[in-house]
């Protein structure tokens, strides 16, 4: 049985849907000769620790009831210093303007030797090439699936499932908040602004949805895409990005008469990276609903291979970073 | 896309062949063949008139062989690369001149604008238009596209393109 050590730095919902993962899947994953232990618990407040595992149950229970695991006075970057482990399972949100937390997590992880599982982009979008450089100076795996499209595989289904396929484009849809929007609109025939309160309301929409219905979220999705596919040495500012905001239901209706509906597509290829609302036939295998997320990759031997699933949630997310777990220690 | 031709062939026999082969070749699907065998051109020779559907790249392939096998041809049809693509404008489309962003495409004499839905739904609000555009040709569809993507951009019109088109 090989011990896998870790920590979780960021205890919100991506996290917290790790720690049930990780309950759930303890019998399978013995299964399979690991056994993962849990050191630490990080989040905005302080941390648990325990070198011989923490009670992931009463840390969930103290969260919700609570609002934090806090029993010290420790941040993230101290728990790497000198707690004894070997992976970082980095959660703390996204910030895309400075990395946040998890830029220095991330680099502290690596000058440590340790390796890192991520669902955070901000760090990838900023500091993509220094984060690789660093993973690869420690000897450290460092792996994001959980950052595009959730559970939906696309990383690791490139890079390992379709190896040796040149890729020529990737386009999808990578945002579910605003996929849900626009399918609510043209089911509805309700305006932008009534949908984007019920998204609020349905907590599909964060309280300040900026990120999500500006594209700003996709193209931080694409520009993570265009490093770890496409070896583009991009950041935000080499997208080309439009929203949603100002399609009107009369938009959607139009365009379905003439057998479309109106998605925001993020596209990526070698050329260029872009992100706009575009018209996609109904019966495409993009026009997906609903909060669904979807890839269409464009292959070289392999034609074009399309994949759709969950691109949310934390326990859809949380599986995306157990698939990054079982390809670094899984035999 | 549809491609009208008009060929001449010589009054032999197997000129026929001659002037179907190519066009097998270069897999075009011929639509009809109309064989005025009653009329002579000055030159003596038979006046045909095909229709195919083919690859715009195929064409000057298909002509070169033609003409290869001894094949006059006469006439490639006028809009024998006609495109045609949906475009939705979203914005002030009518205040900031609907007729003139018309103008704009159908002034360049390879393309057109053919059809337009539009919803107004209220004075302030954000008007919806879905414009139908023909061109004679791909990339003559691409500088259309150009040329309305900067109207958009200096009247503040979002423009939501098919997927399937460089944006």
């Amino acid at each position: 049985m090989k011990t896998v050590c870790c920590s979780i730095l960021g205890f919100g919902a991506i996290g917290q849907g790790v720690a049930e993962v990780f309950l759930m899947k303890k019998e399978y994953l013995e299964s399979i000769g690991l056994e993962v232990k849990v050191v630490a618990v990080v989040d905005s407040k302080g941390a648990t620790v325990n070198p011989e595992g923490v009670d992931l149950a009463d840390c969930l229970v103290r969260k919700r009831r609570d609002r934090t695991v806090a029993l010290e006075n420790i941040s993230g970057v101290e728990v790497i210093q000198s707690v004894a482990h070997d992976l970082v399972i980095e959660t703390t949100p996204t910030n895309i303007l400075t990395g946040g937390a998890g830029m220095q997590n991330m680099f502290a992880a690596f000058k440590t030797g340790k390796d890192v599982i991520t669902s955070n982009k901000g760090p990838l979008t900023l500091k993509y090439r220094e984060l690789m450089e660093a993973a690869k100076a420690a000897g450290s795996h460092f792996r994001f699936e959980a950052t595009v499209g959730g559970s939906m595989p696309i990383i690791n289904l490139v890079n390992e499932v379709l190896a040796g396929n040149k890729v020529k484009s990737i386009k999808g849809i990578l945002n579910g908040t605003c996929n849900y929007i626009l399918t609510r609109m043209l089911e509805e025939r309700a305006s932008y602004n009534d949908i984007l309160a019920e998204s609020m309301q349905l907590g599909i929409a964060e309280t300040d949805p900026t990120y999500d219905v500006e594209g700003i979220d996709t193209a931080c999705k694409l520009v993570i895409l265009a490093n770890a596919i496409f070896g583009i040495d991009a950041t935000y500012n080499n997208v080309e990005v439009t929203g949603i905001t100002k399609v009107t239901p009369e938009a959607l209706e139009m365009a379905y008469e003439k057998g479309h509906v109106i998605k925001l597509i993020g596209e990526v290829s070698r050329e260029r990276i872009h992100v706009a609302p575009r018209l996609v036939p109904i019966n495409h295998p993009l026009a997906v609903g609903g909060t669904l997320n979807v890839a269409s990759v464009e292959t070289e031997l392999a034609g074009e291979i399309t994949v759709t699933g969950k691109g949310a949630g934390p326990i859809e997310t949380a599986s995306a970073i157990l698939s990054d777990l079982i390809a670094i220690y899984g035999d | 896309m549809r491609v009208s031709m008009d060929i001449e062939l010589k009054d032999v026999p197997g000129q026929m062949l001659l002037a179907l082969q190519p066009l097998s070749e270069c897999k075009a699907n011929l639509i009809t063949v109309v064989h005025h065998h009653q009329k002579r051109t000055p030159r003596k020779t038979v006046p045909v008139k095909l229709v195919l559907e083919t690859r715009p790249e195929s064409i000057e392939t298909i002509k070169a062989k033609l003409e290869e096998n001894g094949i006059r041809v006469v006439r490639v049809g006028e809009h024998r690369f006609r495109e045609s693509i949906n475009v939705v404008l979203i914005g002030h489309v009518v205040h900031t001149g609907i007729q003139d962003t018309i103008d704009e495409i159908d002034r360049t004499g390879f393309a057109e604008v053919v059809d337009l839905s539009l919803s107004m739904p209220g004075i302030n609000m954000l008007s919806s238009a879905l414009m139908k555009i023909d061109a004679v040709g791909k990339e003559d569809l691409h500088k259309a596209l150009a040329i309305l993507k900067e109207v958009s951009a200096k009247k503040d019109l979002l423009m939501v393109l098919p997927i399937d088109i460089q944006a």
